[in-house]
């Protein structure tokens, strides 16, 4: 054996994961080379850090978990000085100081301290039972509190925050995470991966608040509580800050070594100041400070290389990222912002909770991101990383490498692909080849046959394209697919289809309908956006909050846009009724914001035009003073209800549609309807307000009320058709409320209310709402239980803070102005 | 405030949490009106609030897939890259901006200065108090 004097001397200060790694490759590649040591301030060996989620959940032990134990080091000759700090580096005479006071010497020095849990400064940081998560000590600590099965808040939704708050939830306590941003992981994930995530954290039975901001933690000798911007507070016996981490560099900074968030490294892994090396969470490589494994054992393995001089770089490492928890298969990689560059391809299967989105530059895979079936992530993550053009085989790629033979791209391939057990309706438990089966032997060739025969596609419908996919496997050329249009590019399904399963799925959000139908893009389009958002505010009044985000301009600020910018405010005259004071208000409204233009409309308003956005609320605001509301002029809602003067002044006037018109309006403002809707009411069939070419016209007659409907005056000229003539007033206001109902529930969005009768028939509806009184009364009785949430003026909200950031500037500086 | 050669500057218009998510702000500087977006991912672009086609403002459309369409006449604009998509041509300018944390900045020639009309909206618009 050489004497121990001629080897070289390499100190190592710290003893994670990286460090570990990297000694295992120099060990491997030369077990003579250096003379070893070790210094940590932690007193124990090296353990995998990536598995303190387990021993936390209890899943795994301290000794599970141990990747060096002593023996190790003697076997391998490394000096490992336990409980150790270093104090001092001295990079000219080449040696280190121990806080004891001791020297040593080195001639390659490796500094792989880490880093530290980032605290944030609230009040309340330094009590009792405020923990971070990041080493063994941390663990012990929470698993004694949890002992006592109280209530734990854990602050970051992120990877090591949803990871503690599992192994929280499964040591016995009840567990809510608080996170800053509204999805999940937001960093790793998007936003439709972010809410299965969520989905499946609360069902674990974890809390989880997302855009919550902590203000401070309460307590007097220990944790009591918790509380958050908004005001609310949380009690609990346990805090645990998991919002980030930051490098260990103060030892470094005093050696003079160049910094920035971390230490500086080359592509050697070499800092400023030869012979010393950074390794791992402390280091920053090509302004990246890495904190998960896998660059750290890539970087682990360029270092043991440059150690045993052979020629290797670090250039910077590809990222993913999975999540530790029990029940939970996420994986994330590369990036998945929309460009206009990037294309998307998505899969999901709602049965088995799954959603995979691959994001493609170039025909090369640059993002991927996969919930509920991770099985294929080493493939995507090798593509990425090679950065392959898949353009032969993109067709197939999102089905995983099972998928991927050698035969021609073909759309029904992966139906093809399946096995005869594989299950195609869930509903029904309806497999492939029993669909083939039936196809084959009872000589079905219409869906509706199939449906029929084997239940397939008869229940939810979301399988409808499978089933179709395998007729035409199976019947060829013979067989046309179903004639239904999709609502979008972004699904194969219709309205209406669309409509029935939020019904018969309760789907009750965007996201949660976007995976239940298994959407094909990853946040809807713009022509889908909006429908759903209508769809489900129809459907669930009281439950459903608005996506405001998916409105169209007009009704997100209550003006309509015009051509050059401004808006156009048009208050509401109760049927067409005005008085002086409301005329004076106008007027001073239009004096005092200098408004350009004013026009009488139509629809027997007044409009006020070119009025700047940010003049809106203040614009609102006088209005309101004088008893104005909204005119909804720009809404799919009602806009206004024309009427003549009726008996009240005009010689042949036959009722008093002037008092009808108002009611009616009073009645159905506010609602959401899939189009525009706009009523009128005529004193006598002389028909001065026109009411003949309305959506819902109302012809008084002596012996009461002529009711017609289903009329446009616009693209198309249509005259209105008959619904029905009914005797009084009171009528006349169920009937229309039931039919203005029964247009909200199966027009589609966008669709007049016109075509919507053209499409299903005027005798259908006439049937329904004249004959049918059961019918009527269940229309009328859903609408006044959505009136009740609808009927609020948006001007109103608005001037008292509704969307401020919509209209409200920004002052930055002198001449800047965010609006 | 780092300054670069042709007489550019970053500088910073907002905060990350003031533009909602898929949603947008305006920033005037000087005579110029940009549009800063931010996409459902937390990306934020910079466009010149005037779409190519009528000039629409563009900050006001419906932000999806990396794109918005105007509310004008419905031209979908790249956000990165500012030019039309599919059938239609054109292009919108586009600033380069950058996110520090929560501070939003643009790289921005020194802003030309307005006279009154815009000081008075302000004033006007920001003594509206939010409860």
């Amino acid at each position: 054996m050489e004497p121990v004097m001629t080897k070289e001397k390499l100190i190592v200060v710290g003893n994670g994961m990286a460090p570990g790694r990297m000694l295992e490759h120099l060990i491997e590649g030369d077990p003579d080379r250096y003379d070893i040591q070790i210094f940590n301030a932690e007193p124990r060996v090296n353990y995998n850090r990536l598995m303190l989620s387990p021993v936390l959940s209890g899943e795994k032990s301290y000794s599970d978990i141990i990747t060096h134990d002593d023996s190790w080091y003697e076997t391998n000759g490394i000096q490992l000085h336990k409980s150790t700090p270093v104090s001092t580096i001295d990079g000219r005479s080449q040696t280190i100081t121990t806080h004891a006071g001791d020297t040593y010497p080195y001639d390659k020095l490796i500094i792989a301290t880490g880093s530290s849990p980032f605290v944030i400064p609230v009040p309340g940081k330094d009590l009792p039972g405020v923990l971070v998560y990041r080493d063994l000590d941390d663990v012990d600590k929470m698993i004694e509190v949890a002992k006592g099965h109280g209530n734990a808040v854990v602050i970051g939704g992120g990877l090591l925050g949803l990871e503690a708050a599992a192994g929280l939830q499964e040591q016995g306590m009840r567990v809510t995470v608080i996170h800053l941003a509204d999805t999940l992981m937001e960093k790793q994930l998007d936003a439709a991966a972010g809410y299965l995530l969520q989905k499946a954290m609360a069902d674990k039975g974890i809390e989880i608040i997302t855009g919550a901001n902590t203000e401070a933690i309460d307590g007097d000798n220990c944790v009591e509580a918790i509380r958050l911007a908004d005001g609310r507070r949380l009690s609990c016996e346990l805090v645990v800050m998991a919002v980030g981490i930051k490098p260990s560099i103060s030892l470094a900074l005093d050696a003079g070594l160049a910094i920035n968030r971390g230490i500086l490294v080359d592509d050697t892994l070499c800092t400023s100041i030869n012979n010393i090396y950074a390794l791992g969470e402390c280091a920053e490589h090509r302004d990246v400070c890495y904190g998960l494994v896998a660059p750290l054992y890539e970087m682990a393995k360029t270092l043991a290389d440059q150690l045993l001089d052979k020629p290797s770089c670090y250039q910077g490492s590809q990222v993913s990222t999975k999540l530790k928890v029990s029940g939970v298969d996420l994986f994330s990689a590369g990036e998945f912002e929309d460009t206009a560059t990037r294309e998307e391809i998505i899969l999901r299967d709602a049965s088995a909770g799954i959603y995979k989105r691959l994001v493609l530059e170039d025909n090369k895979l640059c993002g991927v991101v996969m919930y509920g079936d991770t099985t294929d992530s080493a493939w995507f993550f090798d593509l990425l990383k090679k950065q392959e053009d898949i353009s032969d085989f993109r067709d197939r790629l999102i089905f995983g490498q099972a998928y991927q033979g050698d035969e021609a791209a073909d759309p029904i391939a992966a139906v093809a692909a399946l096995s005869d057990d594989a299950e195609i309706c869930g509903c029904n438990g309806v497999c492939k080849g029993k669909i083939l089966n039936s196809i084959e032997t009872l000589k079905l060739t219409s869906l509706d046959e199939v449906r029929a025969h084997t239940k397939a596609s008869s229940s939810c419908g979301t399988c409808t394209g499978l089933v179709e996919q395998l007729m035409v496997l199976s019947l060829g050329d013979q067989y046309h697919s179903a004639s239904v249009v999709p609502m979008c590019a972004c699904t194969d399904l219709g309205h209406d289809d669309v409509r029935k399963l939020i019904r018969t799925k309760s789907l009750l959000t965007i996201p949660e309908l976007m995976q239940a139908l298994e959407w094909k893009s990853s946040c809807g389009c713009v022509k889908c956006r909006p429908a759903l958002n209508y769809y489900l505010v129809c459907e669930w009044p009281e439950e459903y909050e608005d996506d405001y985000q998916s409105r169209f301009i007009n009704e997100r600020v209550h003006a309509n846009i015009q051509k050059n910018g401004t808006y156009s405010v048009v208050p509401r005259m109760w049927g067409g009724m005005t008085s002086s004071a409301e005329l004076r208000a106008i007027a001073d409204v239009v004096d005092k914001f200098d408004i350009p233009a004013v026009k009488v409309t139509g629809g027997q308003r007044i409009d006020m035009l070119g009025v700047k956005k940010e003049q809106l609320p203040a614009v609102w605001s006088d209005l309101g003073k004088a008893g104005f509301v909204s005119g909804h002029a720009y809404a799919k809602g009602l806009r206004t209800v024309k009427t003549c003067v009726g008996k009240s002044w005009c010689r042949f006037g036959t009722q008093d549609s002037t008092e009808l018109g108002i009611r009616l309006e009073r009645s159905l403002w506010g609602s959401w309807t899939p189009a525009k809707v706009k009523l009128a009411v005529s004193g006598c069939p002389r028909n001065c307000a026109e009411a003949t070419c309305k959506d819902i016209g109302i012809i008084c007659v002596d012996s009461g009320f002529g009711i017609q409907f289903a009329g446009a005056a616009g693209l198309d000229i249509k005259p209105t058709e008959v619904l029905g003539h009914v005797e009084t007033e009171d009528e006349v206001m169920q009937y229309a409320s039931a039919l203005l109902q029964m247009y909200r529930e199966q027009g589609h969005y966008l669709e007049r209310m016109y075509k919507w009768a053209r499409r299903v028939g005027v005798d259908v509806i006439r049937e329904q709402i004249m004959n049918d009184a059961d019918k009527r009364s269940e229309y009328q009785s859903r609408f006044e239980a959505s009136q009740k949430i609808a009927q609020v003026d948006p001007w109103a909200e608005r001037t008292q803070g509704v969307h401020h950031h919509e209209f409200v500037p920004l002052v930055t500086n002198d001449h800047q102005v965010v609006v | 405030m780092t300054r670069n050669n042709n007489n550019k500057q970053w500088q910073v218009v907002g905060q990350l949490d003031d533009i909602p998510l898929r949603g947008s702000r305006r920033v005037q500087h000087g005579d110029k009106v940009i549009a800063l977006f931010r996409t459902m991912n937390n990306l934020v672009f910079a466009l010149a609030d005037s779409c190519p086609h009528q000039n629409g403002p563009l900050s006001e459309g419906i932000v999806h897939d990396g794109c918005v369409t105007c509310p004008l006449h419905n031209w979908v604009i790249s956000l990165e890259t500012g030019k039309a998509q599919g059938a239609d041509t054109g292009s919108t300018a586009v600033f380069p901006v950058k996110v520090d944390g929560n501070n939003v900045s643009l790289l921005l020639e020194p802003a030309k200065r307005v006279r009154g009309k815009v000081d008075s909206t302000l004033m006007c618009a920001s003594s509206q108090s939010q409860p």
